[in-house]
């Protein structure tokens, strides 16, 4: 079946398979690896993504789903010139991963958070960033990383 | 290494940002799940329902002929390759071979054009079945009409770890047996003046790397080159050496970054299967998988220990005496070394002068249990540290004061035999009691407590690296150990880059391709900033003194009047950088200077264990006596680390480690219900999440260079695991006065306790 979509903030146009998941297509046809597949239950958020600014588990929304819409994965975060997201910086600044496996799905998250509520608390990142798991840093990091970013978005916003 | 003290460090001692930051951040770190080869095809494997079965017959032809199947690999296709595997016992078969061990247990695989297509031929293999009776704890394996699961006799892999024999194989289900013993310990507990003792059970569990296990063979000409997400790739090199009868130089184990370890990827898992799938489908093949296969292949061992100690009148801990009985599952994989250090770690770190400890670990009709962060260390320490506290309360003293008086001493051969004790116990425990506010007022319903864990660690000391120092004056390091998140490639160029002195940015990492990188014996039991760190020291060193000589060379002078200084040499007048010496000594402004180091069991390294990895936890928790739900108030780490060679990691390593206990003390479990694994998912198998984290976090290193590795460092990451346990029980007694010696302490457990409290409360 033909889908057609935003990816990334290019129009892109591919033929896929009505069971294929958003996961799928963006791995194995467009070899966008950055989002991680790991439990398949949609219990990890190890391969969130963005859909019309909203996080979806890519690991069982159907590719069919997104037709239409507007994808965000990790690999749309960066700046053409190279400039990180400040989540990314944040993430690197704060030790926020270790093995890197959930750290995608993690930041993506983490943008859908920030770009909905710019001042969060702990509490409301904690809440929010329930759904992703990480086995490696104990958490603490990524909190310290969300909060980081938070501030340095608000200083560009202001200048 | 420990006498050099050295303090004025540029690079190394620094948190330096993770050189694998960027790539990670931005989704660009290849694992082993991404990658494609050309004309790769995909595996799927078919696994047995039954616990304990003959195979009868296995009928593959409607799956093989179905379109886009390239093969169907059972274990009786396997004529030509050694089938059987294992570093410690060579009991594991790749596809089950004339009946199936456990409920899970690869018996087929379907090799297809994709994965869907091999996923769906599954269903047209036919396996006929005679089921057997199965055995599925220790105490039905060892019972006197016990089924065997392993009939044929094996002998003892050359690199199982351990000097002592191997039990397996010899007509019962005892996988392996240990026993370590000193004192009179008959004697010191008939004369103790208080003794405690109680049975303790800690649970199966399971690692969870994000990673699934996943690799990609290619079999051809004779060479078996495969990427896999494995911790060792020099001993899984080993073992496929073995299946496909080939010479070292013609089998290549390639692992990029690792999606996840803390030991469930240590050692050979799905290599051989994928192997024998493109050996058989003549073409690249992929084996990926699922989170719930991954469930089926590895877990930790679960442990029942009867354990008691004792105390004289002066409060000194005069002896222990534990008989534990572990459960391995179907295969051995490395419980045998995972019984003898759980057998050690049940002393540490604590100078006892009577000991006996007895360790049996039987197979049963269950996943294979192996090596899981920490090695057997968290079993035995949550009843070693529950007892500390236990006896403290029975004979009125404070617990934190009653370590402080036992611990093992800097330099204390705690342990006959072994390494003096090289950590500085009583520092830990002094900064972990501050940390956690010891002694000051607590909340009704809370309970506040320390632990600390002492283990041999730094696994064997055998290791080699290559550094090349190119004619620009970067560097590239050779190394065989894996990128886990760790942070191996972050702290080695920063080792390299102190000691060269040359920029922490012009340092490169290639890692773990065994055709490319120096031997190193693996990526596990905390050892690679000791051993690779200073391999890659040594190796600089090495460079250097080349350096030297070449310089005297290019200048026309004597190598005595060649004088190194930082980044370069001088003699005289005469100042070169090490781009320079390079540059003049080729003519031409390129070629290298290679760096080599050897580590082994000599010098420095020559006792065992290569360090003792020391950590102090601390925590306080609050009940809530309606539910039994704990909540994890306050935590503090103490890492005993000896010098963090970047202090940031070390205690990323810390928390991560404390964390990963605090699941196993709160609700991680593997449960069986007879044959099956209940919940072999992550839907069903709780771990620590964001909402679980405690309230208040507080992370401390202990930095006495007392290590024998680079500048005194040491290893972590596995020892604030290991308290954490025994922490949260020690609490749950301390904040609601209910004992439970069984692990994770879930609300459930936690609410029974209490409502058996009440109970007999009212009786008296």
């Amino acid at each position: 079946m033909n889908l057609s979509f935003q990816l990334n903030g290019k129009p892109w146009q591919l033929d896929c398979e009505p069971a294929d998941t958003l996961a799928e297509v963006l791995r194995n046809q467009l070899n966008l690896n950055g989002t991680k597949v790991s439990c398949e239950v949609q219990v990890c958020g190890a391969c969130t993504v963005l859909v019309d600014n909203v996080p979806v588990s890519a690991c069982t929304y159907l590719a069919y789903e997104a037709r239409g819409k507007n994808v965000m994965t990790i690999e749309g975060l960066e700046k053409p010139d190279g400039t990180l997201h400040p989540l990314q910086q944040a993430f690197i600044d704060e030790f926020a991963f270790q093995c890197g496996f959930c750290t995608p799905g993690m930041i993506m998250a983490a943008k859908a958070l920030l770009d909905d509520n710019p001042k969060p608390t702990r509490d409301e990142i904690i809440h929010h960033m329930d759904g992703n798991i990480c086995r490696c840093t104990g958490y603490v990091p990524i909190v310290a990383a969300i909060e980081r970013a938070a501030e340095s978005m608000a200083r560009e916003k202001k200048s | 290494m420990s006498a050099e003290k050295k303090t004025d460090f540029h690079v190394v001692n620094h948190s330096l940002p993770r050189r694998d930051g960027r790539v990670k951040v931005t989704g660009k770190a290849q694992y082993v799940a991404d990658l494609k080869l050309i004309g790769m095809a995909y595996a799927k494997v078919l696994r047995s329902p039954y616990a304990h079965a003959k195979i009868i017959s296995i009928d593959k032809s409607r799956a093989e002929s179905d379109p886009g199947v390239h093969c169907v690999v059972t274990g009786y296709d396997l004529e030509g390759l050694n089938p059987y595997y294992g570093h410690a016992v060579k009991d594991h078969p790749l596809l089950a071979i004339d009946k199936v061990r456990y409920a899970g247990e690869p018996v087929a695989a379907v090799v297809a054009v994709d994965e869907r297509t091999a996923f769906e031929a599954l269903e047209l293999i036919d396996v006929k079945y005679e089921e057997l009776k199965a055995v599925l704890t220790p105490q039905e394996a060892s019972a006197k009409d016990a089924p065997l699961l392993h009939e044929k006799k094996f002998e003892a892999g050359a690199l199982r770890g351990f000097e002592g024999e191997v039990t397996a194989g010899k007509g019962t289900n005892i996988c392996q047996t240990h026993k370590i013993q000193w004192g009179d310990v008959e004697k010191a507990f008939k004369e103790a003046a208080s003794v405690v003792e109680g049975d303790y059970y800690f649970p199966m569990t399971y690692a969870y790397a994000m990673e699934p296990y996943v690799a990609v063979a290619e079999v051809a000409d004779q060479d078996v080159i495969i990427y896999s997400s494995a911790q060792h790739p020099f001993m899984v090199r080993h073992d496929l050496k073995s299946v496909f009868n080939l010479p070292v130089s013609s089998v290549r184990l390639i692992v990029p970054f690792v999606g996840g370890g803390y030991g469930s990827k240590s050692y050979t898992k799905i290599e051989p299967l994928v192997a024998a799938c493109s050996w058989k489908a003549k073409r690249p093949v992929k084996l990926q998988l699922t989170v719930e296969e991954a469930m089926l292949t590895t877990r930790s061992d679960d442990a029942y220990t009867w354990m008691r100690t004792a105390v004289d009148k002066n409060g000194k801990i005069i002896a222990r005496q534990a008989k534990i009985v572990m459960n391995t599952g179907a295969y051995a994989e490395n419980s045998p070394l995972v019984v003898e250090k759980s057998t050690n770690r049940c002393v540490g770190p604590y100078a006892i002068p009577n000991v006996l400890i007895e360790n049996t670990s039987l197979y049963t009709n269950t996943v294979p249990a192996s090596s899981y962060r920490g090695f057997g260390c968290a079993q035995v320490t949550l009843p070693g540290e529950s007892q500390i506290d236990e006896l403290a309360k029975k004979i009125g003293k404070d617990p934190y004061e009653f370590r402080l008086a036992n611990a093992a001493k800097p330099g204390e051969e705690f342990f006959p035999g072994m390494r003096p004790f090289d950590g500085t116990l009583k520092q830990d425990l002094e900064t972990a009691a501050k940390a956690i506010g010891w002694g000051t007022p607590l909340p009704k319903g809370h309970g506040r407590t320390v632990a600390v864990s002492g283990s041999d660690a730094g696994a064997y000391p055998l290791t080699s690296t290559a550094i090349r120092v190119h004619a620009d004056g970067s560097v590239t390091i050779m190394t065989g150990s894996t990128e886990l998140g760790q942070g191996s490639h972050t702290v080695l160029p920063q080792i390299a880059a102190e000691e060269l002195g040359v920029p922490f940015e012009k340092v490169r990492v290639v890692s773990a391709d065994t055709a490319i990188t120096p031997y190193d014996r693996s990526t596990g039991a905390s050892r690679t900033t000791t051993l690779m760190g200073s391999a890659v020291l040594e190796a600089s060193r090495e460079a250097i003194q080349q350096m030297v000589v070449m310089a005297a060379d290019v200048l026309k002078v004597k190598v005595e009047e060649i004088q190194t200084v930082r980044g370069g040499v001088r003699c005289g007048e005469a100042q070169l950088n090490w781009s320079e010496v390079i540059s003049k000594f080729y003519a031409l402004p390129d070629g290298e200077v290679i760096g080599r180091a050897y580590i082994r069991k000599s010098g420095r390294f020559s006792a065992l264990p290569v360090f003792w990895e020391a950590a102090a936890t601390a925590c306080e928790i609050s009940v809530d006596e309606e539910t039994g739900k704990i909540t994890m108030e306050k935590l503090a780490t103490v890492g005993d680390v000896g010098l963090a060679i970047n202090p940031a990691l070390a205690e990323g390593q810390d928390l991560g480690a404390a964390t990963m206990g605090m699941g196993i003390g709160l609700f991680e479990e593997l449960v069986y219900d007879g044959a099956q694994l209940m919940n072999g998912s992550i839907l069903d198998y709780r771990l620590p999440r964001f909402s679980d984290l405690p309230k208040e976090v507080e992370l401390h290193l202990v930095q006495n260079q007392d290590g024998v590795g680079p500048y005194g460092a040491k290893g972590g990451g596995e020892a604030s695991l290991n308290s954490m346990a025994a922490n949260i029980a020690n609490a749950v007694d301390s904040a609601v006065g209910v004992r439970i010696r069984q692990a994770p302490l879930t609300p459930e457990r936690v609410w029974r306790a209490l409502k058996e409290k009440k109970v007999q409360g009212s009786k008296v």
